[in-house]
């Protein structure tokens, strides 16, 4: 992982030396004569697991595939163990992570190496300080308190004013302790996970993994500079290199991370020695953090302008020039300063250069690779390796050997990328953004601002001279909401709050005419896969896959999840009966990757049978809206009424001078309206037209934004946010959605049964605010802990503001608190109906409805059993 | 009066002086002698007599930022040399050029042409003193001397034969100009026919096939143009506005800086005080300065030496005085200045023919003490030839304005840190150093002023003149004193600084290696 102090000293020219070994800072980790300095151990011709990459990552997992029993595991290293970023790393485990996965992951990392430096006797310097967390302005407050509220944290305070004993000199302040922050000083970290070489697992040293050999899509061996070794499953932990070595394998493994400079400071210990308890002290507005070492103090920071590294590749000249750069650490040195100032006096020791790896969205990668089986990844740490690789080690064993992990990991998923994500380009320009946003402000739906524009559907530039405001999903441009001509654009796309956004009235607009006229929304990110046979065997496949029954009449529309053995979601989708053998599946816009492998998996190998991504042949327009059906109706001299086009159906027509769009009677929100798949080439035409012809009946542009009010309003789940892998139909539900009366085995039925008949344990509620300003109260966006009777019963997965509730919509789930034994409780319709229901958004309680159907189809609810007539859909997302 | 309004019309800011003084005369009166550097020797009375005005212009003008970019930049000039298919075969890559007045109107004078009929470039910058007409006439017209001088004898025939034949010429310069540097256009025709008479005697003193010496050439165009200019103040005009203007170029002086580049041959020809510096790139990546020129002035023994030697022991005293040329000039080459070159007769002679004007001058009438062995001053240059190499980046050709406020050696390493980016820039290594936070901090935000007034200029001749103005103890520009600076009110500008004139020219180092190469093989 990373520099190697062997390959180094070949690299650099003597003079340059490895200024940080030869220092002797950090001193080698000699205590594991695993293989000798002197010789080699033998490479062994054949393994069940090789690992390459021996920093904390790598050798996590090895630890945690010894302890669940795995034998036969190799773990490679080209330098020595822990020499990499591991070894650089300014060992802070935080504990307070934006998403609950890292915060698992971080906590089990935390009592692990608590655990494991009782167990070993290796000194770690191991020490529990908490943390203060500093604010400099109303906004930053507020995303701290956001946070407390959402750790649950009791055992915080914020101070006002100025904390004389650490000497900040701050205008405007608050200080925010977690408890739950510690840090460890470092450097012998890996040799924590050493135990696990006497039980199986082999380490070598100095050898450098050159190429992975695929057969068949599935790993076969791995190609090292020593030999070549036999194996089952590859696990890529290579950090820093991990792309490098994807792209050598056999069949290229795509491993968007990119490495970027990352520095921080030592001291010589101060007059007064610095205590090692001293709290970790953050300064996000000051990008920078600081923290003991050595009676003195350690500090870096997150900058402005990164130094991206390696985007060719490992190149010489640049780990030459990977020295101390104070010019670019000014800035950090000046707010440290700033922060305290009495550190003016105290001398420099160091300054560290160490290469940190980073991710398109700040999450690493994790999970099995979609294009080869065997091959694992567990690298892009953002800097928090540490705090990560306990619990990221843990779930990549799970992965490994249940086939999937204990906890919900999808946002870490290396499927929720594809190809698209691994050009260089693309990342050398996203973690320059993606760095500095670690430390930045985050408000409610921000986006990132690099990368854009990489896929669009073809009315893009159309939607943009109409005033679209765009946000990005998979590399997919797709409209937020469209700001009317004469508004200050400026000001509008400046602005962020925690508040009342700007876009209130424009989206409020937009949604009012999706309720009363007809609004056009360009939906063309959507996944869609056509799914064809000569025989039956494509229904076969998907009643296997999916939950719902697809045994239905040519044309009409499904809505189903596709499960997985334990009955959670897998994906969620629509699927069209385009004729007898022939499917066309809509899927969420991430789940291009992850779906096109799950439905391949259980593919059986049958030449007849053939599965097409059809993404990028269709544009796809939501004509939502009460007028929609005359605007159709009139284009294509068909009647459009739901005795002539009943909902959830599908028809081949012409619309305008366009001939074969697939018209389709949903919205994915629940209003009345249409679908259209538009062979791209007639995009702008149909568009034009449909525009055209519906000025009359008020068409309008309209957003995601409008979408989500509309789903929210109408408590549609959206597959990656409301549910996920460990949600079952039951849990949200929608068991009318699952075949049980019929006696088709699909993935999943045995535990959905089961589940039936134990009762679920949670349940997804519609959580409406009461009391709740719009105009003065901080808004929920999601992850808001949600209180029953004054007990934490669950958190919120989605929200918006309903503008014909005219209240906020929460989603979340909730369960009742676990039985005397610790066992979960199934829960009952009194504890959603008779609890006292509050949503606490940053420390504030604001009560709430819980419900567990939407207002609007409360009365709609007794034809919906009867007929089955849904109009929903789920893939909002 | 008609003559002296239509010179008035072509200057600047002459109206305000108009009533007492021409412009390029007033100096003289007010500080006595012709000084050529007021900074250094401050006239006790002029001090007095601004004083009042002094605290309280520089209380009221503080300038921002963009107006004192507005004023470095008005000057400012940059020429790129073509590349012809994708091919740079000139080893000047360009030059990028800039002027700052102190005198109102400025002194200085810059030109840049390439020679059209031979090859190579030539840059020049030209410090005129007891006023500007010296300084203008040879930034028009030495040039032109060094190009003819520089052409073979057949060139020179077809030259004359077109002429005589009234057939259109074939251009001798391509001049790269600044809309601000003007041709006075009413002495043209005599500065042709001098010219012209010029190449005639080249053509009959050469013969065919014969190329001359640059070095002699340069020679010959400098002490030829000085000969000429005093000449043409001898006879006079007809036309009382071009007798008038003959005379104010030979009664002012001018020192001049030439440069000749023509692949790697870099020659310099200097009379006077304003320098050429070789800026060269070290192996570590670090700029030393290499003096391509001597100063013509007290400071060089052998130009002391050498006037004492030319002239009785008798005037061994007086012929320097107070680091001086006779107690009054302080370069010691310098073209015009016939004061200091004719006999006493001639210069009364010439005066009382001259036009009225001229009489109402107490200068001019004013002959310098100790005046016996005349001529006291000289325009022969002193050439200096280098052989450019692929270390040698740049020429800093400046005024003495520049190099009174910057020593040379960091003049090249704020151009060479200019021209090679920030990032080539020496890393900061704390070492085993003991080195403070606070120490560190100074020193970085030291740096990156440094950098952020790079970025201000696009023309590295502008930002060096930012740091000559504004540069404080430290080396790094200081906005407030840079504003200070520049908001002086012109009577007073020329006590604190000269006028500043650059020239920066950058070479290619890839073909002066290949050439290098070539020259070897």
């Amino acid at each position: 992982m990373a520099l190697s102090p062997v390959l180094l000293p070949r690299l650099l020219p003597p003079q340059t030396g490895y200024r940080l070994a030869g220092r002797g800072l950090w001193t080698s980790p000699h205590l594991f004569t695993v293989s000798g300095d002197s010789q080699l151990l033998p490479l062994p011709g054949q393994a069940r697991v090789v690992i390459c990459g021996g920093g904390i990552v790598g050798t996590s997992v090895a630890y945690h595939l010894a302890k669940l029993g795995w034998t036969d595991i190799v773990l490679l290293e080209q330098g020595r163990l822990g020499a990499g970023t591991t070894r650089l790393c300014a060992g802070i485990v935080s504990v307070a992570k934006p998403i609950s996965i890292e915060c698992k992951m971080a906590n089990y990392s935390n009592t692990l190496y608590e655990q494991l430096e009782g167990e070993t006797g290796v000194k770690t310097g191991y020490v529990k300080t908490g943390s203060l967390c500093l604010a400099q302005n109303q906004d930053r407050f507020i995303s701290l308190k956001r946070l407390a509220s959402r750790l649950n944290i009791y055992d915080c305070f914020f101070v006002m004013p100025e904390y004389r004993k650490l000497n900040l000199h701050i205008f405007m302040h608050f200080l925010l302790s977690l408890y739950f922050i510690l840090f460890l000083a470092l450097s012998h970290l890996p040799s924590l996970f050493l135990p696990c070489s006497y039980s199986g697992v082999q380490i070598l040293e100095r050898t450098t993994v050159q190429q992975v050999l695929v057969e068949k899509g599935h790993v076969m061996a791995v190609e090292t500079d020593r030999g070549s070794i036999e194996c089952e499953y590859f696990v890529n932990c290579a950090g820093q290199w991990a792309y490098e070595l994807g792209q050598a394998s056999e069949m290229k493994v795509s491993v968007p991370l990119h490495g970027c400079e990352h520095f921080y400071l030592l001291t010589k210990p101060l007059q007064e020695a610095v205590p090692p308890s001293t709290p970790v002290v953050i300064d996000m507005d000051g990008r920078i953090y600081a923290r003991q070492w050595h009676g003195g103090f350690l500090s870096g920071g997150f900058e402005k302008n990164p130094k991206p590294i390696f985007t060719e590749g490992r190149n010489q000249l640049e780990i030459q020039n990977m020295q101390e750069d104070w010019d670019h650490f000014e800035p950090m040195l000046t707010s440290l300063l700033r922060r305290m100032p009495s550190l003016e006096s105290a001398e420099i020791h160091q300054l560290v250069n160490c290469p940190e790896s980073f991710t398109p969205d700040m999450r690493c990668l994790m999970g099995e690779t979609p294009g080869v089986s065997g091959y694992y990844v567990l690298a892009g740490m953002n800097s928090s390796g540490l705090a990560f690789a306990g619990g990221a080690g843990k779930y990549l064993a799970e992965w490994m050997t249940y086939g999937y992990p204990t906890a919900n990991v999808w946002p870490l998923d290396v499927k929720r990328f594809g190809n698209l994500q691994s050009s260089r380009t693309f990342l050398r320009h996203r973690v320059m953004e993606v760095m500095p946003l670690l430390y930045e402000l985050k408000v409610p739906r921000w986006d990132f601002q690099t990368g854009r524009q990489l896929r669009t559907s073809p009315l893009y530039d159309r939607l943009d001279t109409q005033g679209a405001r765009w946000m990005e999903k998979h590399g997919f441009e797709r409209p937020k909401y469209f700001v009317p001509p004469g508004k200050d654009l400026l000001s509008l796309d400046q602005s962020k709050t925690f508040y009342k956004p700007d876009w209130f009235d424009i989206v409020g607009a937009e949604v009012k005419c999706c309720k009363e006229a007809v609004c056009v929304i360009d939906m063309s990110s959507f996944t869609k896969f056509e799914l064809t046979s000569t025989g039956d065997q494509a229904l076969e496949l998907l009643q296997h896959l999916c939950a719902n029954d697809l045994d239905v009449p040519v044309g009409h529309i499904i809505h189903t999840g596709m499960l997985n053995e334990r009955g959670g979601y897998e994906n969620d989708c629509s699927v069209v009966r385009l004729s007898k053998n022939s499917f066309f599946i809509v899927s969420p816009t991430d789940q291009q990757v992850h779906c096109w492998s799950w439905i391949k998996k259980h593919m059986p190998s049958d030449p007849h049978l053939h599965l097409e991504d059809v993404s990028w042949k269709y544009t796809a327009l939501n004509l939502i809206g009460p007028r929609a059906m005359d605007v159709l109706a009139e284009l294509s001299y068909v009647s459009m009424t739901p005795d002539h086009f009943p909902s959830m159906f599908c028809k081949e027509m012409s619309v305008g001078y366009a001939n074969g769009i697939r018209v389709m009677s949903m919205t994915h929100t629940g209003e009345p309206g249409f679908m259209l798949y538009i062979p791209i080439e007639y995009a702008l035409h149909v568009y034009n037209e449909v525009m055209s012809v519906g000025q009359k009946y008020g068409i309008r542009n309209a957003g995601y934004y409008a979408l989500r009010s509309l789903r929210i309003e109408k408590f549609f789940a959206f597959w990656g946010q409301d549910l996920d892998a460990f949600t079952t139909p039951l849990e949200c539900g929608r068991e009318f959605r699952v075949k049980f009366d019929k006696d088709t085995d699909f993935l999943g039925r045995e535990a959905l049964l089961q589940q039936r008949q134990d009762g679920v344990t949670r349940r997804f509620v519609m959580l409406v605010l009461e009391d709740h300003d719009t105009e003065l109260d901080l808004w929920p966006w999601w992850g808001e802990p949600i209180y029953r009777n004054g007990q934490l019963a669950g958190t919120t997965t989605s929200s918006a503001y309903s503008y014909t509730l005219e209240r906020h919509v929460c989603l979340g789930f909730v369960s009742p608190p676990p039985g005397p034994e610790g066992l979960p409780t199934p829960i009952t319709p009194d504890f959603i109906n008779r609890g006292d229901y509050e949503v606490d958004i940053a420390g504030q309680r604001y009560p709430a409805k819980a419900k567990l159907y939407p207002f609007s189809s409360l009365f709609t609810q007794q034809k919906r059993r009867k007929d089955d007539l849904e109009l929903s859909n789920l893939q909002g997302k | 009066m008609p003559v002296t309004s239509q010179i008035l019309r072509g200057l600047p800011r002459a109206k305000v002086l108009a009533s007492s003084l021409l412009p390029c005369q007033r100096h003289q009166s007010h500080a006595g002698p012709v000084t050529h550097k007021p900074t250094s020797r401050r006239n006790p009375q002029m001090w007095h007599q601004h004083g009042y005005q002094t605290t309280s212009v520089l209380r009221s003008y503080i300038l921002t930022p963009p107006q004192v970019n507005s004023i470095l930049k008005a000057n400012e000039f940059s020429f790129k040399v073509p590349e012809f298919d994708g091919k740079n075969v000139s080893s000047v890559t360009g030059f990028e050029s800039n002027q700052l007045p102190a005198n109102a109107p400025i002194e200085d004078r810059r030109s840049a042409a390439t020679c059209l009929q031979t090859r190579g470039m030539l840059l020049g910058v030209f410090d005129g003193h007891a006023g500007c007409a010296c300084a203008q006439a040879l930034s028009e017209r030495l040039f032109y001397y060094i190009a003819v001088s520089l052409l073979p004898h057949d060139t020179l025939c077809e030259l004359e034969a077109a002429v005589e034949a009234g057939r259109a010429l074939s251009p001798i310069l391509q001049w790269h100009k600044h809309p601000n540097d003007y041709f006075s256009r009413e002495a043209q025709m005599l500065y042709f026919n001098s010219l012209r008479t010029y190449w005639q005697e080249l053509i009959d003193l050469t013969s065919p096939g014969e190329v001359p010496d640059t070095q002699e050439a340069l020679l010959n165009a400098f002490k030829r143009l000085d000969n000429d200019i005093s000449l043409e103040a001898q006879v006079g005009d007809s036309n009382a506005f071009l007798h008038y203007w003959v005379l104010r170029v030979a009664f002012s002086g001018a020192t001049a800086c030439v440069a000749h580049v023509d692949g790697q041959d870099l020659f310099i020809a200097n009379a006077g005080d304003a320098r050429a510096v070789l800026g060269v790139q070290e192996e570590d990546g670090t700029f030393t300065a290499h003096t391509l020129s001597n100063d013509h002035n007290a400071q060089n023994e052998e130009e002391v030496a050498r006037i004492r030697g030319e002239h009785p022991t008798s005037e061994r005293k007086t012929v320097i005085r107070q680091d001086r040329l006779l107690g009054l000039l302080m370069p010691f080459r310098a073209f015009g200045d016939v004061k200091f070159k004719w006999s006493i007769e001639l210069q009364k002679r010439v005066l009382e023919s001259g036009p009225d004007q001229l009489h109402e001058n107490e200068h001019t009438k004013f002959i310098p003490p100790n005046y016996h062995t005349p001529p006291y001053l000289t325009a022969e240059p002193e050439i200096t030839y280098h052989r450019l190499r692929p270390q040698d980046r740049f020429l800093v050709i400046g005024s003495d304005g520049l190099w009174e406020t910057l020593h040379r050696q960091e003049v090249v390493r704020i151009v060479g840190e200019y021209l090679t980016g920030v990032h080539q820039r020496q890393p900061l290594t704390v070492g085993g150093y003991r080195v403070t936070l606070g120490q560190m901090q100074g020193l970085l935000e030291e740096r990156k002023a440094r950098i952020s007034s790079a970025f201000e200029d696009q023309n590295v001749a502008t930002h060096l003149m930012r740091h000559a103005v504004g540069n404080n103890e430290f080396g790094t520009v200081d906005h407030e004193r840079l504003s200070k600076m520049l908001s002086l009110p012109e009577e007073l500008a020329r006590m604190y600084r000269d006028d500043i004139t650059i020239i920066i020219a950058q070479f290619n180092p890839h073909v002066i290696g290949a050439q290098r190469q070539e020259g070897q093989s």
